[in-house]
């Protein structure tokens, strides 16, 4: 039996068109949360759609302060349908942004 | 249009609390419940300005302050999500409400029998784990050693200071209980309907016309609807 995800055939049809398997696409899921970022944070949003995996997050961005990383997580929680741990959040989580990603994937997967 | 309406306290004393209202004799007048703690302080201004607008269309509406919500001089960490509800169906008689406009976590003080909306709504548990949230990182950044379960035990017990307001146990245990949101009679209106960005996850008080007026045009034209 393999535990790849993409032989999961329970995907809805919606869900069939993402090639990684998972309930939703690393494209929507970045897409989301470029979103939350710029809502959370009141960023222009043509400025955050040029975020890569590299753009540094807390310790870069001036607006991302402790209170606004409040903001940001349970946002993630509400909008990405997830629940966030207090020991999921270290330093290397919000370095960058594709760390985030990474980490916002993982957690959808897993929920 | 600022007053004052008197509120009944559990005690059976009853309180004098502010009143925000716009007076319309003989047409609908929709009671706005606020969201709560930081929340309300970032919204009241678009609050405000959406009545405003319902003001201009012929609509009245009336904001009560509850005991311990914004301009009241009673203490926060002796109210109570019980007695917040048992007040505000008394604003609602004392104002003759018609309908209800209840914003985020606001819906879990909206009376049962009065129909309306509720925007974004929120439930007091999400409401609460944000606060321990933040309070968790101060505390982390300042070097302490804090994590989320211990600080809502010590808060369900003994009430706690949670990103500087002062929540009393009971407070904290019926916030935590209310994990879900329970729109009655009420029919929501979500962020997208109204396009924009969500104001309660601005750092500080902001308004936005667009969605003042998007909200306000939504409640009016059903209001009037046969």
């Amino acid at each position: 039996m393999s535990s790849n995800p993409v032989t999961d055939n329970s995907a809805t049809a919606s869900e069939q068109t993402d090639m990684s398997g998972i309930g939703k696409s690393r494209a929507a899921i970045d897409r989301d949360l470029k979103a939350i970022i710029a809502d959370v944070l009141g960023l222009d949003a043509d400025d955050v759609n040029e975020f890569t995996p590299e753009t540094g997050l807390f310790g870069d961005l001036p607006e991302l302060d402790s209170m606004a990383v409040a903001g940001l997580l349970t946002e993630m929680e509400d909008r990405l349908d997830i629940v966030i741990e207090d020991d999921d959040v270290d330093g290397e989580m919000l370095e960058t942004y594709g760390g985030l990603l990474a980490f916002a994937e993982a957690k959808i997967i897993e929920g | 249009m600022l007053t004052h309406w008197p509120c009944p306290q559990p005690s059976g004393k009853i309180s004098e609390e502010m009143l925000a209202k716009f007076d319309h004799p003989g047409r609908p007048c929709v009671l706005v419940i606020p969201p709560l703690f930081d929340e309300h302080n970032k919204f009241r201004r678009q609050i405000i300005e959406i009545m405003r607008l319902l003001d201009d269309l012929g609509i009245g509406s009336a904001m009560p302050d509850l005991p311990g919500w914004n301009e009241s001089t009673a203490p926060l960490a002796q109210q109570s999500v019980g007695a917040w509800q048992a007040a505000m169906g008394a604003a609602a008689n004392h104002c003759e409400a018609t309908h209800v406009l209840a914003f985020r976590a606001g819906v879990m003080f909206a009376p049962p029998s009065l129909p309306g909306w509720a925007y974004a709504p929120q439930t007091g548990a999400k409401q609460l784990r944000s606060m321990i949230r933040a309070q968790v990182i101060a505390a982390r950044e300042a070097g302490a050693d804090e994590s989320s379960d211990t600080l809502m035990q010590s808060a369900r017990e003994s009430g706690m200071i949670l990103a500087g307001w002062d929540l009393g146990a009971q407070l904290v245990r019926e916030l935590e209980q209310a994990d879900e949101v329970s729109l009655g009679s009420l029919a929501e209106i979500t962020q997208s309907e109204l396009g924009g960005r969500g104001l309660w996850l601005r750092a500080e008080p902001d308004e936005d016309p667009e969605q003042a007026a998007a909200l306000a045009t939504l409640v009016a034209e059903e209001l009037v609807a046969p």
